[in-house]
């Protein structure tokens, strides 16, 4: 009988086992930053462990708050918090700070412009428990907050990097985290991380594959296959989803023949529809097909089942760059 | 400048009195230019306003962020009548700023926006006050400030289930500087209180607070409330406010107890003329 895949712990490995991996990225860089950074605290409500914020508070516990299951009181503590000066990093479930604490991380959050950093786990499609957990459309729900920074990481390095920037960052932000074992894709010692940039990381005119979070990992794996296939693939990371880059996603559109975009996200409201307003506006007419989960909740199930399922692996990034995915 | 209202300090309650009657003033002059607005909300939360900004509320008129201020959060963002009632009796707001209350680009708007100076957050959203309190006073804590935050929220606002994650932290964390005002006028948007929300005072007990029930309205009662409240045991206090909406003008006392009260522009000099005889009697 054939080997069944089955739902595993709710916050899975995002390494694949070909690249080098970092332990809990965030929870080092958060100790790195809250040692040199007394004004920063950090909060959870009951997701610690989950979320790899626990290293934090061992080495700060009077610096820690965890508020319970408690989501809106999460964000709410968070932004008292700030208004006294402090730099609160609260992490959680991008399902519950963008579903359950929306209307604080408009109002208490953005609009009172507090320096409140948002962590949300389990980005898009990287638990099996379904759509009660599985953070498919937060991406759109948080672009639409004025004020509000997005940003989606890639890896280990864009995960170290980019929480030492919404440190450094004087407002609010909504950081997806990946957890747990981490790949390193991006290499630290070149690498450099700046809200609001994207990033070329190859060159290629025949295709232009435009990713974010951990998609573009998938981009450049994609690109290494349609490379042996003799056709030459660009890549830009778009690790930041507001405030967007249009200048660089239009220059990149307007160098390739065509446009793929791959995120871990709903094709809708994220970053295939940024790109697509983006080259509009710029008037640059390239096919684009779009690589992204649909517009439906995702059942329970093993995360590689699922992703193969909802067409966000590497596979569909080199079928969509082929011409195989209809625009 | 310094912080006014040194603690601890015996109260002047005639000053005070005297005080909450010109905030009432204020709020009738504010309402007349709409026609219209919370004025019964305003009028009934006048005394415990007055009685924090000129007698418990350690603040600054001349630098209203000042770091070691007390906290006034006012989570009824459209009680704002009230506090724009207070920031210009302390001196925060210009006297002459008051008319504008509700008019295009002004500052006085009818639900709080932190643009306002003396504003501490935005509290138009019902439910978001206490646990930005709880923030605040981790925050002061963790500073080792002396200050003190102080949390107005309503009696409707405790239907809202943030208001109960917030009380829940507060006790958790043993906020003794944390005081929440809980304003219980009996009214909400569609009319008398629609979902029972008694026994208040037990709720606040249970979730850890140290609690006093008392008439909001009577101005000796909430002095005394708030000097309990300084008691430092480790635990946050709650005060029962009992407020009687239209307080000091007994024709909006007695009127339908609505939560947005509309006035005939002729009635207007009539209700002021009531106030004026009702302060002439309160004040001996």
């Amino acid at each position: 009988m054939a080997e069944v895949a089955r739902t595993l712990a709710m916050g899975i490995d995002e390494a694949s086992g070909e690249r080098p991996i970092v332990a809990a990225p965030f929870g080092k860089a958060l100790i790195e930053i809250g040692r040199e950074r007394p004004e920063v605290v950090g909060l959870t409500a009951d997701l610690g462990k989950y979320t790899d914020i626990l290293p934090f508070r061992d080495t700060f516990p009077e610096r820690f708050f965890n508020v319970g299951m408690a989501e809106q009181n999460l964000v709410a503590v968070a932004a008292g918090l700030a208004q006294t000066g402090f730099t609160p990093f609260a992490t959680t479930y991008g399902v519950f700070a963008s579903r359950r604490a929306y209307d604080y991380v408009a109002i208490a959050v953005a609009h009172a412009r507090q320096n409140v950093k948002i962590v949300a786990g389990l980005p898009g499609l990287t638990t099996g428990y379904g759509g009660t957990h599985q953070a498919i459309e937060d991406l759109a729900l948080m672009r639409m907050i004025p004020g509000l920074v997005v940003i989606d990481p890639c890896d280990a390095t864009d995960i170290a990097a980019a929480t030492r920037a919404a440190a450094a960052h004087d407002g609010p932000v909504y950081m997806r985290l990946l957890r747990g074992n981490v790949p390193v894709v991006l290499d630290p010692a070149t690498y450099r991380f700046e809200i609001g940039k994207a990033v070329r990381l190859c060159e290629g005119a025949d295709v232009g594959i435009i990713a974010s979070g951990f998609m573009t990992e998938r981009a450049l794996d994609a690109a290494a296959r349609l490379d042996a296939r003799g056709i030459k693939a660009g890549v830009l990371h778009v690790p930041t989803l507001k405030p967007f880059d249009s200048e660089a996603v239009a220059n990149f559109a307007a160098s390739v023949s065509r446009v793929v975009t791959a995120e871990n996200h709903v094709m809708r409201g994220g970053l295939a529809s940024l790109v697509a307003e983006t080259l509009f506006d710029a008037v640059v007419a390239r096919p684009l097909a779009r690589i992204g989960l649909p517009d439906r909740f995702i059942e329970c199930g093993a995360v590689p089942t699922l992703q193969q399922r909802y067409g966000i692996t590497v596979e569909h990034i080199v079928s969509a760059a082929e011409g195989r995915i209809a625009s | 400048m310094a912080l006014r209202n040194h603690l601890p300090a015996e109260p002047d309650i005639a000053a005070i009195r005297a005080h909450a009657t010109n905030m009432r003033r204020h709020i009738l002059l504010m309402a007349e230019g709409p026609g219209q607005g919370y004025v019964g909300q305003g009028l009934g939360i006048a005394d415990v306003l007055a009685a924090l900004y000129f007698h418990e509320l350690r603040h600054d008129p001349g630098d209203v962020r000042a770091p070691d201020r007390d906290r006034f959060v006012l989570s009824t963002g459209h009680y704002s009548i009230a506090l724009w009632a207070a920031l210009a009796e302390a001196g925060v707001i210009p006297l002459s700023e008051l008319p504008t209350y509700g008019a295009d680009d002004s500052r006085l708007d009818m639900s709080t926006l932190d643009t306002t100076p003396g504003v501490e957050i935005i509290g138009g959203s019902l439910g978001h006050g206490l646990g930005q309190g709880v923030g605040m006073a981790l925050g002061l804590r963790l500073k080792q400030s002396a200050a003190r935050v102080f949390v107005e929220l309503s009696d409707g606002e405790m239907q809202e289930g943030a208001t109960w994650e917030a009380a829940m932290s507060a006790g958790h964390f043993g906020l003794d500087n944390l005081v929440a005002l809980i304003d219980c006028n009996g009214i909400q948007a569609d009319g008398p209180v629609v979902l029972n929300m008694e026994p208040v005072a037990d709720k606040w007990r249970a979730f850890g607070f140290a609690t006093q029930e008392i008439d909001g309205n009577d101005l000796a009662a909430v002095l005394t409330a708030l000097e309990e409240a300084r008691r430092a045991e480790g635990r946050p206090h709650a005060i029962v406010l009992r407020t009687r909406p239209g307080k000091g003008v007994p024709t909006l006392e007695n009127r339908e107890r609505a939560h947005f009260v509309r006035v005939d522009a002729g009635e207007w000099a009539a209700l002021r003329a009531e106030l004026e005889r009702e302060a002439e009697v309160s004040h001996g």
